[in-house]
């Protein structure tokens, strides 16, 4: 077992630490090891929405206010990389350079390499890392691509989810999955015509959602039936085990007493967390000084009602599973390298004379026998 | 199956306006395959060390098209220096006069490159710099 040596007050060794959790996983699993007794306090962020509707902007004047109130604050700003070249070009940096100087900001541009879900595999252990560092806020800004970016609620307490004027219409938005993810919803560039409709749409979508789509960690004050019906689908996939048992754990006791003694715990939720929709000018702060206040409230929100707990537990749950899902997958892809009678089963399915499922189901007999 | 990528950040230090080059590069590192940060006009030299450590690049590129070269990257040098990050090198690119180049180097600039050189030439240096396979070429430069 390799032992790490940190030296917590150094910036270069923090950046040389996050370049090792981006490049190698058996430095990372190290490194996370060494740092783990000192993480959770800090308040981590999640900013996503579609490209160039601000998220970087929002950023910079989030990190002013975080500042004002004397929390260090650090950002993961995650790039899409290049799927021909696997390089990129990470420009988020450009909209926060005023914070450069202020030895209480770190900001770390990532790219997204292969991940697809908004931010980068190694997001999550560097926001580990800024946490043993003693960042207060971490702020998370996700790739941008507008489709639904679901990494960031699982790295995140407080999902910020902006949009912009015009740009498209509710049904887009319920296709991209932004009701299911956001805890705020945020139209920036206000100063554009259209701000003011655009926020309406959003409070009547709201309205019309099912109850309390942003409350994804709540999922545990729930039955289990109607944890997994208000689970996105991809969670149901991915962690079937977790939605279920998130209900016997001890958050129902942490729900609020009204909530529970009226037996409809998903409505309680929705009553105590309304997402807010609020407008924004990043480039000038109209309106940053409300969203910063409404983050705070939500943080709140989620310690008064119990969830913060609950959703850390059920992201650090989710992070295992996964950890041990991509290991298994290694595993299971080395394996079926090695057996030449697999091997067989594949080229049959090439040729055609197998289809795909009845071609999987023969590896897995065939790897679980074996 | 761990994966090293190159990181560099490149800047445009001082002045001059003239950020076209510094982005055509820019994109070309990307195809050849590395991260490339880009941190836009008018910095200065303590911004752009400070940058380079919090990002932990290998490499800065700092664009100089004012003819201040002489004056901006000794600062910047300065500053990486004081960070104890005098390990990643610099390339300067610019309107480099040939006399001033020997002097660059001298401070501790590990190359220089004129507005005549091409993408393909820089590229090939830090491929060899640093010891990268020559498969990563910049397809779409230019
Ligand atoms: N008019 C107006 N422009 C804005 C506002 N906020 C940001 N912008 C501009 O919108 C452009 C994109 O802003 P960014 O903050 O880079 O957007 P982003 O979402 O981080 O972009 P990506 O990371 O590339 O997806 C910049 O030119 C900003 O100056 C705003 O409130 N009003
Ligand atoms: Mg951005």
């Amino acid at each position: 077992m390799r032992t790490v040596d940190i030296d917590f007050a150094n910036r270069r060794q923090l950046a040389r630490l996050i370049t090792q959790v981006e490049n190698d996983p058996e430095a990372a699993a190290a490194i996370v090891r060494a740092v783990w007794p000192r993480t959770g306090q800090a308040r981590r962020i999640g900013i996503t929405g579609p490209p160039g509707s601000g998220k970087s902007t929002v950023v910079d004047q989030i990190i002013e206010r975080a500042r004002a109130e004397g929390a260090r604050v650090a950002v993961i700003a995650v790039d899409p990389s290049s799927p021909f070249s696997g390089g990129a070009i990470l420009g988020d940096r450009v909209r926060m350079l005023r914070h450069s100087g202020d030895a209480d900001v770190f900001i770390r541009s990532m790219a997204a390499r292969s991940a697809v879900g908004g931010l980068a595999a190694a997001t999550r252990d560097a926001a580990h890392l800024l946490d043993a560092f003693e960042f207060d806020v971490i702020l998370l800004e996700t790739v941008g691509v507008g489709q639904s970016e679901l990494d960031v609620m699982r790295a995140a307490d407080t999902v910020v989810v902006i949009t912009v004027p015009g740009l498209g219409d509710s049904i887009q938005m319920l296709k991209a999955g932004v009701l299911e993810i956001a805890d705020l919803l945020v139209v920036n560039k206000a100063d554009r015509p259209g701000a003011d409709e655009t926020a309406m749409h959003l409070r009547e979508m709201l309205r019309m959602a099912p109850p309390s789509p942003g409350a994804v960690g709540a999922v545990g004050a729930v039955s289990p039936a109607s944890a997994v019906a208000r689970s996105t689908s991809q969670d149901v996939e991915r962690a079937p085990v977790s939605a279920v048992e998130w209900s016997t754990s001890q958050d129902v006791e942490r729900a609020p007493a009204s909530a529970v003694a009226g037996g409809h715990l998903s409505q309680a939720w929705n009553v105590a967390w309304e997402i807010p929709v609020l407008k924004t000018v990043a480039t000038d702060g109209t309106g940053i000084d409300a969203l910063w206040q409404t983050i705070r409230r939500h943080r709140e929100f989620l310690r008064e009602s119990g969830q913060l707990g609950a959703r850390r537990r059920q992201r650090v749950e989710r992070e295992v599973l996964e950890k041990v899902e991509q290991a298994l997958a290694a595993h299971l892809r080395s394996r079926l390298a090695g057996q030449p009678g697999l091997g067989e089963i594949l080229a049959r399915a090439r040729a055609g004379d197998l289809d795909p499922h009845s071609a999987a189901r023969a590896i897995l007999d065939h790897l679980l026998k074996g | 199956m761990a994966e090293r990528r190159l990181r560099v950040l490149m800047a445009k230090i001082g002045l001059d306006g003239h950020d076209r080059g510094v982005k055509v590069v820019a994109r070309a590192l990307r195809d050849a395959g590395f991260e490339v940060i880009y941190t836009g006009l008018h910095r200065t030299s303590e911004e752009v060390a400070e940058a380079a450590v919090q990002e932990d690049v290998e490499l800065i590129g700092v664009s100089i098209l004012s003819g201040a070269h002489m004056a901006l990257i000794p600062p910047l040098l300065e500053h990486l220096r004081a960070h104890q990050a005098d390990d990643i090198r610099v390339l300067v690119g610019g309107v480099i006069p040939e006399k001033d180049r020997p002097k660059l180097v001298d401070l501790g600039v590990a190359a220089v490159f004129d507005q005549d050189s091409t993408i393909a030439e820089i590229v090939g240096w830090i491929g060899r710099e640093f010891g990268l396979p020559a498969s990563a070429s910049p397809s779409t430069a230019g």
